[in-house]
């Protein structure tokens, strides 16, 4: 067993998520990167190492080297530089290659940067980039899955097997909603009902517009740590990385065991778990990926907050509020905070920093915190990809 | 599109040449068809979609089955929100059906209204030719 060196998050930043036509990919990355360094004290000179989470580039924005193009127009050039792809976790497999850089001691300081533009191109055509982004020759090219298709697959399987229901499904939709009008970086800002939800048109059966998440823009920043750098820096309250742990899934769905439950999210989970030495119960707040509601709800029985089944249970009884067992996606999530891909996972990290610190800036949101413990859940593709990160303050 | 100040990226088109000549008996299969798997030679486990190298043992050497054709519905959608490249075509339904062999199939399924289609139902796999003219397979009714 290898002896890894302990890292900390020490400055976050995140962009205004929305659709952003005011900036291009390096303007809007931008707007993460400074915030990020003035809360660490830090200055570009300091990184030398940038990992940059992006999976449109050249597709559904012009830059094929967004990391190369971001890096120069942030002053980062000369650091160590790479853009990780895992579809929607991109940002998570950022996070993990900065982490291993320090971990591993190749690095004292390293910089995680996610970012998307996705509203450069029509939504048609997003949907069809999307979609291919499953396997293209044997379940889009002739048959045209997209990807809130490829998510009603699992939500119609979930409903006939617990009897899950498109009222529980809204229910998620409506908390996430809820959370966003309360966090000024979110991209939906509306307050919606359960009706609104039943009544919005279909995409996918039965997934419906407002189960969906928002094509957004957006981009978010993290600088990491040694433990060294972090004594020698006097920093005031690091969070630290607990435990990362990593999965993936079949590429075709058809070769899944069964459509109720991500598998590579059970992985990465437990692997998670065992990394960090801690258990579900005791999380205080939780990021998980709902790019669709039902996501949310397989992502409670995934990685273990209830058991198998039980996850319309959770958000039925307000368990995943404020307030309740745990709190889940409190920023307004994919959902409505919104879901620029790339971006994404650095941004559920950035949420569990200022949770973690006790900033989520508007108090309305701060949860409450017994054991100083959050998790973030980051899916890529459909459980194509997963990756999960503990955080400790 | 957004009214804010921008300017166009220059135009590529871009059209793929996917290579088949590994599964090409698959393709010549559904021409008359039938509906081929593949299985190892050594391990004997089963694919579809057909592969021709065994993920489990590493083996090159497959041989290809013809799949029976009664197969259960796992699991569906409606896809009323269509992609750019299927626009021409009207909303459609996918699901994925497992064969008795245990192997699943992802397709469209037709010739039933929404309503009826339910987790568990049985349905027939059937070689056709698409709206397009080529070679694919659909689920219908028994």
């Amino acid at each position: 067993m290898i002896c890894l060196r302990k890292v900390a998050i020490i400055g976050v930043g995140n962009s205004k998520f929305g659709i952003r036509n005011d900036v291009n990919v390096a303007e809007l990355t931008f707007e993460a990167v400074k915030p990020s360094f003035e809360d660490a004290g830090l200055a570009a000179k300091d990184i030398e190492f940038v990992a940059l989470g992006s999976a449109g580039a050249g597709a559904w924005y012009e830059e094929l080297l967004p990391a190369v193009v971001a890096a120069e127009y942030c002053g980062l050039t000369k650091a160590g530089l790479v853009r990780c792809e895992a579809a929607c976790a991109s940002g998570s497999a950022a996070f993990q290659t900065a982490y291993s850089v320090i971990a591993s001691g190749q690095a004292e300081i390293a910089m995680v940067l996610g970012v998307e533009k996705m509203r450069e191109i029509d939504s048609l055509t997003a949907m069809e980039w999307i979609g291919r982004a499953g396997y293209y020759f044997w379940e889009f090219h002739n048959f045209g899955l997209t990807f809130p298709a490829y998510y009603a697959l699992y939500a119609n399987a979930h409903m006939a097997k617990f009897g899950t229901t498109e009222e529980d499904l809204a229910l998620v939709a409506v908390k996430n909603h809820k959370y966003a009008i309360m966090n000024p970086l979110a991209h939906l800002q509306n307050k919606i009902t359960v009706d609104d939800v039943l009544n919005s048109m279909v995409i996918a059966s039965p997934l419906k517009l407002f189960d969906c998440c928002p094509m957004t823009d957006g981009a978010a920043s993290l600088i990491l740590a040694s433990e060294e750098k972090v004594k020698q820096l006097d920093v005031d309250t690091p969070i630290w990385v607990a435990g990362i742990g990593c999965s993936s899934g079949t590429a075709n769905l058809s070769k899944r065991p069964d459509y109720v439950g991500l598998e590579a999210s059970v992985l990465a989970a437990q692997r998670a778990y065992k990394t960090a030495g801690i258990s579900p119960e005791q999380i205080d707040v939780a990021e998980v990926h709902d790019c669709f509601t039902i996501a949310e709800i397989m992502a409670y029985e995934d990685l273990g907050f209830c058991s198998k089944g039980e996850g319309a249970k959770m958000i039925r009884e307000g368990q995943t509020e404020i307030g309740g067992k745990i709190p889940v996606n409190v920023d307004g999530g994919l959902k409505a905070k919104g879901h620029p891909i790339g971006a994404t996972g650095c941004s559920m990290i950035y949420e569990l920093t200022k949770q973690l610190r006790g900033e989520a800036v508007e108090k309305g949101r701060q949860v409450q915190l017994k054991n100083y413990i959050a998790l973030a859940h980051n899916i890529g593709g459909t459980g194509h990809y997963c990756y999960v990160t503990i955080l400790r303050r | 599109m957004s009214g804010m100040p921008s300017i166009k990226s220059r135009e590529i088109k871009i059209v793929q040449e996917i290579p088949i000549s590994k599964t090409l008996r698959f393709w010549e299969g559904l021409k008359e068809g039938k509906v081929y798997a593949t299985k190892c030679t050594k391990c004997g486990k089963q694919y579809f979609p057909p592969v021709a190298d065994c993920p489990n043992c590493l083996n090159s050497e497959i041989e290809w089955i013809e799949l029976s054709n009664e197969a259960e519905v796992e699991t569906f959608t409606h896809v009323v929100f269509r992609p750019t490249s299927f626009c021409q075509y009207k909303p459609y339904t996918v699901a994925i059906g497992r064969l008795k062999e245990g192997v699943k199939v992802l397709t469209w399924l037709t010739g039933f209204k929404l309503s009826e289609i339910k987790v568990g139902m049985k349905v027939k796999l059937v070689a056709k030719l698409s709206q397009e003219g080529n070679p694919t397979y659909e689920f219908v009714p028994l």
